[in-house]
């Protein structure tokens, strides 16, 4: 039992300030993904063992490169962001902060690579 | 009042099961988040089959193996349904977010309509694909 007040105990550890632009983010991306997976999996799918010069031609078109390079680069932010509310939720203190530089580390990774290997195929 | 058991509650989802029985509700609020964290696998798959592509035949010819063999079409067909289900809970959250559809009656038929449509979704696609490919 301390004597420290409720207010005193709540004082300076407020919101992180930064929740409803968080929120947002999510809710642009979310609204832009709804339309870029289906396109992503009907474009992607049917390429799926076919031979690597049908591969090559078909992603060297706008349309299916172009829809790829928008899901994987709005999937990676949206999942960026998605997997830091859960890593906070679940993970505390200086495991939780070293999870959220990983998680992003490794969203923007696979963005950037997967963007350099359409980029190549298409170009 | 102040000091009643602070900081040694336990918290969700680690109540789940435990303290608080299972119900749609919740069941399909964490799957949710462990369908958008698990699509992490699928994606690493997509890339690798990418990067693949642009390097060289013979780099293509190993990922095209590794996606196409039944292990790599397990967790592809997988990937779908927790692309799908996390789309259609996505897609409840935005009606919820609007101050809709938070009535139980409602949360529930939102819950079995992101269940059952999407194990239609995924299995409709994995059909379409086979047709196509």
């Amino acid at each position: 039992m301390d004597y420290v007040t409720d207010r005193k105990r709540a004082e300076g550890l407020g919101s992180a300030k930064s929740g409803t632009a968080h929120h947002w983010s999510m809710t642009v991306t979310s609204w832009a993904l709804i339309v870029l997976v289906p396109l992503f999996v009907f474009t992607f799918g049917p390429m799926l063992g076919k031979s690597h010069e049908a591969v090559l031609a078909y992603f060297a078109r706008p349309f299916p490169a172009i829809v790829a390079a928008l899901t994987l680069l709005v999937g990676m932010h949206h999942f960026r962001k998605g997997a830091q509310t859960a890593v906070e939720d679940y993970v505390h203190g200086g495991t939780g902060r070293f999870t959220i530089i990983a998680v992003t580390c490794v969203a923007y990774a696979l963005a950037a690579a997967g963007l350099f290997a359409i980029a190549k195929i298409a170009l | 009042m102040a000091d009643v058991n602070r900081g040694n509650r336990p918290l969700s989802p680690f109540m789940l099961g435990q303290y608080y029985k299972l119900q749609l509700t919740s069941v399909t609020s964490i799957l949710t988040r462990i369908t958008g964290l698990s699509l992490l696998a699928g994606t690493v798959l997509v890339v690798w089959w990418f990067l693949a592509a642009a390097t060289s035949p013979e780099a293509f010819a190993w990922a095209d193996w590794a996606l196409t063999s039944w292990l790599g079409d397990l967790v592809l067909f997988l990937s779908v349904w927790a692309l799908w289900y996390h789309s259609l809970a996505g897609i409840r959250h935005l009606i919820w977010d609007t101050g809709r559809g938070l009535d139980l009656p409602t949360a529930y038929k939102l819950g079995w309509t992101v269940v059952i449509g999407s194990v239609v979704l995924a299995v409709l696609t994995a059909i379409i694909m086979l047709v196509w490919g």
